[in-house]
């Protein structure tokens, strides 16, 4: 079983890359878990065609500890199981906590079983505190990708998020997977991310173009591959699906200072735009 | 031989370098200046307590008449529930809630959706089985770190209910020791209780009693002997204190203050607002309270008060002589070392004295350096980064109210003879040769316990069985254990006892600690 946790600036479209790759794996016969830790709990709308589930917190709040597995995980598209942590609404409580509540809750309900292939944790935005950090210490996702594009603010969150992975490398044994570029139509792109990356130490493991074919499929509730299978953006998540299948490039990062990183977005001309 | 280079010697570069300025020897003639109110160091043992602890433990725990609700896992309520030993008697409305633990029992998924929910519950609950007329909500740790905005349901409970409801963010980590949570609490009295009782005016020698907690009945004993003087205790803070009482405070002519560490603030503050001066005052061993009770008298400078003062003390003195003659015999000579919070280490000397009992250490757990070192240099004491964290209550004159009970030349007489709104702190009354300590360590303990073999350590729960393992007789100063009162005249007799019945016992003869048996135990060592 291969854990992997996609981090990410906010808004960069984890989720969607998550779910449109998840949409391939599944293809590919693969069996998954998605393992959604973001608060909204939106991470597995496009599998299972819409925000119908109820969140591990939610049911533990009102059903108590001795809640069935089968109340949070909802199989969708591909047979793809989906969990959502759930948490508190904004400006309340702790939704770290919530995160290490929910996995914890999960093993113990059995939820990881043998047959499965993947499990993915999408997980909100920057790695802010101890809880959002839960997927990638002890020992649970070894692999990370990041998402970014070519945009300042998602490469410095990628750049921050890589040293809260050295930070639990040596603990937790997390690895760095890639850099995968969800691409905004910015300038020198996929040079940019393929320089950082490098510079991490890993490599940018695939340049997704930007379509509009992934707002029509989200609007309808559903990944690319499932709502129009023989478009070319399909296409592009199959071959990310492939190329994190075959991945065999798992390091520890070494994050960029902050001179280096503004150094190199100087040389591919953003500063001046 | 130098003890205190020796217990030093013990260390590295940087605990050697932070613990030197916290313990002195006193000598004669020398400026004596220490160290305290500083951060502990990370793994050292320190004894002290938290701010949740100064906070709800200390000074808004006692009151009576008020539902104080611990926010938080059960543990911070469990533990502090009942263990200081602060009596209350029902008052007139015959409300009595100290013997209850309120707490929110929080549980992961509060810590996770916010504990808010469960706050307005607890108080809706206690509103329907209690009908207090105050609650207060005093925060622990993990609320502070989830940020609940105890605030807003404090706010909200009182138009609902129609009570009064205080909330104290006096989360546990606040601070360096539970001196920031008395402060906190002293804040939320003043802002909040203070002054909202009616202004109707209160008998000429009326007194508040500032920091007497009635533990094991200790404000009852000052409060018979006030009361035998003719005095009015308006309120006490907060000693089986009520919310009542202390709502009137304002409306006294004179404050009290025995300890002065906890309730300075109150005492300063009412000043500054309502024109009330304090002083100074020790009820523990016979001398301080018969100068304490003469310098109340004078205060008021009346006649018939002052004679009636000495009926009292030469009353109260010839029923206890009796005794007092008896327990000097049996522990004349000994010695004795006192750690204990931010005033009893200083209280306690005198009536050691009076059973004959020395001094060769006493140091405080949370004190500042003007309990140790007296008022005079309050000027100097540098602000730090934890001093600053918590509120400096800011009040002003309250046009209405403020009463100056004495003119200004009185006043400053009374400042010179009775040293009125001054404290000259535990250093100034300590014997040459003695040892002060601040913030003492269970290493420390150990150590000057083995190189000045006090006859007797007054500590607390968290060292005293060690020291007894050991075979020093240890008296609990915080909570008396099971016994007190200890103030006041008819408590020195039943310290004196307890001290006799301490060092007397026949246990003492009867333990062979383990390491004096000859069998050793499987796989040990013996030294026989």
């Amino acid at each position: 079983m291969r854990q992997v946790a996609i981090y990410g600036k906010g808004g960069i479209g984890k989720s969607t890359t998550t779910q449109n790759l998840n949409a391939g794996l599944a293809e590919m016969g693969k069996h998954i878990m998605i393992v959604g830790c973001d608060p909204k709990a939106d991470s597995t709308r496009l599998i299972l065609g819409g925000l119908a589930q109820t969140s591990v917190l939610d049911t533990l709040r009102e059903e108590g500890e001795d809640i069935e597995l089968d109340l949070v995980l909802k199989n969708g598209y591909g047979d793809i199981r989906c969990v959502e942590s759930g948490g508190p609404e904004p400006g309340v409580g702790c939704a770290g906590r919530g995160i290490i509540t929910s996995i914890n809750l999960l093993e113990r309900l059995g939820a990881y079983t043998e047959d499965l292939d993947y499990v993915f944790y999408d997980v909100l935005g920057d790695v802010v505190c101890g809880g959002f950090a839960m997927p990638i210490r002890e020992g649970k996702a070894k692999e990370i990708y990041i998402v970014c594009s070519g945009e300042m603010m998602a490469l410095y969150a990628a750049n921050n998020i890589s040293k809260g992975i050295r930070k639990y490398a040596a603990t937790g044994g997390v690895r760095l997977g890639g850099l995968i570029c969800n691409s905004r139509n910015v300038d020198g792109e996929a040079e940019l991310v393929s320089a950082v990356a490098k510079e991490l130490g890993t490599q940018m493991i695939h340049f997704v173009p930007r379509d509009n074919m992934v707002q029509r499929a989200e609007i309808n509730k559903k990944t690319v591959i499932e709502f129009e299978p023989a478009c070319a953006q399909a296409d592009e998540y199959r071959t990310l699906a492939k190329k994190i299948d075959g991945n065999d490039m798992f390091v520890i990062p070494s994050p960029l200072t902050q001179d280096k990183l503004e150094a190199l977005l100087m040389e591919h001309g953003l500063m001046d735009a | 031989m130098d003890v205190k280079a020796e217990i030093l010697g013990h260390y590295n570069a940087k605990v050697f370098k932070n613990r030197k300025d916290h313990i002195l020897k006193i000598e004669e003639g020398e400026e004596a200046e220490i160290s305290a109110n500083t951060r502990a160091i990370p793994g050292i043992m320190t004894n002290r307590g938290c701010c949740y602890a100064g906070c709800k433990g200390v000074v808004i725990g006692p009151i009576r008449d008020a539902v104080t609700i611990t926010h938080g896992p059960i543990g911070c309520g469990f533990y502090s529930w009942g263990t200081r030993r602060n009596k209350a008697r029902p008052g007139e409305d015959g409300k009595n809630f100290i013997q209850y633990c309120f707490s929110t029992d929080m549980q992961e998924p509060d810590i996770v959706f916010g504990g808010d929910k469960k706050l307005r519950q607890a108080i809706k609950e206690a509103m329907e089985i209690f009908h207090p007329k105050t609650i207060f909500i005093c925060s622990t740790c993990p609320v502070g770190l989830i940020g609940d905005d105890i605030h807003a349901v404090a706010a909200e409970a009182e138009k609902e209910y129609g009570i009064s409801c205080t909330s104290f963010s006096c989360e546990g980590y606040k601070g360096v020791s539970q001196s920031a949570g008395h402060h906190i609490a002293n804040n939320g009295l003043m802002k909040r209780v203070i002054g909202t009782g009616g202004d109707a005016p209160s008998a000429k020698f009326s007194l508040n009693l500032l920091g007497e907690y009635n533990i094991g009945g200790d404000g009852w004993e000052v409060e018979r002997i006030l009361k035998r003087i003719g005095y009015e205790i308006v309120s006490i803070f907060t000693g089986d204190g009520s919310v009542a009482d202390i709502s009137r405070a304002h409306t006294a002519n004179l404050n009290l203050v025995q300890c002065h560490r906890s309730i300075n603030y109150v005492a300063e503050m009412m000043k500054t607002a309502y024109g009330i001066n304090w002083l100074k005052v020790n009820f523990i061993g016979i001398d301080p309270i018969c100068g304490s009770l003469r310098d109340i008298a004078r205060y008021f400078g009346d006649e018939k008060l002052a004679q009636r003062t000495e009926e009292v003390i030469a009353e109260e003195k010839a029923a206890i002589a009796g005794d007092m003659a008896f327990f000097k015999t049996r522990l004349d000579g000994k010695t004795a070392a006192l750690f204990v919070g931010g005033s009893r280490s200083h209280h306690y000397q005198s009536l050691l004295r009076d059973l004959g009992v020395s001094t060769v250490l006493a140091g405080y757990e949370f004190a500042h350096r003007d309990d140790y070192e007296g008022r005079d240099v309050i000027p100097e004491i540098k602000e730090d980064a934890d001093s600053k964290n918590i509120e400096e209550l800011h009040v002003e004159k309250d046009e209405k109210r403020y009463r100056a009970f004495l003119n200004a030349e009185r006043y400053e007489e009374l400042k010179r003879t009775i040293g009125l709104e001054d404290y000259k702190g535990m250093i100034h009354d300590m014997p040459d040769g003695s040892y002060v300590v601040d913030d003492l360590n269970h290493f420390e303990t150990e150590a000057f316990t083995r190189l000045l073999n006090p006859d007797i350590f007054f500590s607390g729960v968290k060292d005293k069985y060690v020291l007894q393992k050991g075979g020093t007789l240890s008296r609990q100063l915080h909570s008396y254990d099971y016994s007190g009162p200890y103030a006041g005249f008819k408590g020195a007799v039943i310290f004196g006892r307890d001290l006799v019945m301490g060092l007397y016992a026949p246990a003492w003869g009867m333990v062979t600690p383990p390491w004096k048996l000859t069998r050793a135990a499987a796989g040990g060592t013996t030294d026989a």
